[in-house]
């Protein structure tokens, strides 16, 4: 219920917003969240934007994922 | 020397979900130095629904007139009268919504209807529907209700952390309820009730993260909260989200499944939006509540029975015939228990 989805602001018209889900396009809310711009990342629930997701953060969290698939190529070797 | 035994409680229905699908809990420690062990907690809206709020939602979607309208979660939940789904194969007219915008427009399409949507969830959801009800005043939308069964977080964790049933170490704090909440509010049950607290993202290495946080801190004796998912969490929140919420509802008492009646743990529309209240303007009479046989979801959300203590799991009450709601949603420990083991 309370799963939010990663999406990067393509366009903005007033409070509403064009989104990108890694290749899947729609239209959100922007009426809860203030400040934000085109190329933001932005989590997405139930058709709002409720929070800004920090681009450096997002890949510093990747690059562990990446780390841990290492270990378990090791693991399973 | 007698292991030291670790019980931390994963607050939100999304990481339980999480939880199962990555396997984590076969990874935590189980050896004679520590022994981890997680349990889940209120944090699954639709499971914490009372019996009456669910029964009113079923009774309404049977008015003439009335379109229901509400998540993908909330259709198969068991009534006394049977589910929302149920009402549909009956001939109500009941839809699936992905927001409650969508909901707005159903209402804006069909001006001769009465559109009601059955609200449930959290602080991640609630400011999304004090938003739908801003616009629909502002564009004077007259058929268009809100169910108002929202939760509150914090009144419940408090009520689990003061417990005496269920001792838990500490909590891995609901990642997306904290977008919007902020790290503050949990400072409370951290100090008084002596809980570390640690707000989690969702991804493996998130939850693997937050877990190794609390380990850390009841070893040196800390009670604090952390923010583990910094990437989207923010000590002070979405202060703009809150506003909004607040200025659409105010704290009501509200029911809980398992837990009872928390004080100020609900949300109630603020009088000046008290016309779009479904509450009020679809009076209807609610079966008696009777406890289903068997079902131990009241026992499952507090972590004090795992969903195998049921006698029911995986016999009489599975997801193709759920008995209890933590095996309707997709969120549900019985459901999660069900699909990973």
């Amino acid at each position: 219920m309370c799963l939010a989805v990663p999406a990067k602001i393509k366009s903005i018209d007033k409070k509403e917003a064009l989104v990108d889900f890694g290749g899947v396009q729609k239209k959100i809310s922007l009426g809860i969240l203030d400040g934000v711009k085109i190329g933001d990342y932005v989590l997405v629930h139930a058709g709002f934007a409720i929070g800004k997701v920090k681009k450096a953060e997002a890949e510093d969290t990747l690059k562990a994922l990446d780390e841990l698939k290492e270990v378990s190529k090791y693991e399973s070797a | 020397m007698k292991a030291p035994k670790i019980k931390l409680m994963e607050v939100c229905g999304t990481h339980t979900m999480a939880i199962a699908r990555a396997g984590i809990k076969k990874l935590l420690p189980d050896t004679v130095e520590l022994t981890v062990e997680l349990v889940s907690g209120p944090g699954c809206p639709v499971c914490v629904c009372s019996q009456s709020d669910i029964d009113r939602a079923v009774e309404v979607s049977r008015i003439k007139d009335v379109i229901m309208t509400t998540f993908g979660d909330m259709m198969r939940v068991p009534g006394r009268r049977g589910s929302l789904e149920d009402m549909k194969r009956k001939g109500s007219d009941v839809r699936v919504v992905y927001s409650s915008l969508d909901a707005l427009n159903i209402a804006k399409g069909n001006p001769q209807k009465k559109v009601v949507f059955m609200g449930i969830g959290f602080e991640t959801t609630s400011p999304t529907i004090a938003a739908t009800i801003l616009e629909a005043k502002k564009q004077k939308i007259r058929n268009f209700f809100v169910l108002s069964n929202f939760k509150l977080i914090f009144p419940a964790l408090e009520a689990l952390a003061g417990s005496k049933k269920n001792k838990i170490d500490g909590f891995i704090c609901p990642g997306h309820v904290s977008v919007i909440t902020g790290s503050i509010p949990y400072e409370k049950v951290a100090k008084r009730y002596k809980k570390p607290s640690v707000i989690t993202g969702f991804e493996t290495i998130d939850i693997l993260k937050g877990i190794e946080r609390l380990i850390n801190q009841i070893k040196n004796r800390e009670y604090k909260v952390e923010i583990a998912y910094k990437r989207a969490v923010k000590k002070e929140g979405n202060p703009t989200a809150r506003k909004i919420l607040g200025s659409v509802f105010e704290a009501s008492d509200s029911e809980w499944r398992g837990l009872g009646i928390i004080k100020k743990s609900g949300l109630k529309l603020r009088k000046k939006y008290r016309d779009f209240g479904a509450e009020t303007r679809f009076k209807v009479k609610i079966p008696k509540t009777r406890k289903m046989r068997g079902c131990a979801c009241g026992e499952v959300i507090q972590g004090i029975k795992s969903p195998r203590d049921c006698k029911l799991f995986k016999k009489t009450c599975t997801p193709q015939n759920p008995v209890g709601p933590c095996m309707v949603s997709s969120e549900g420990s019985c459901a999660a228990y069900y699909k990973y083991g």
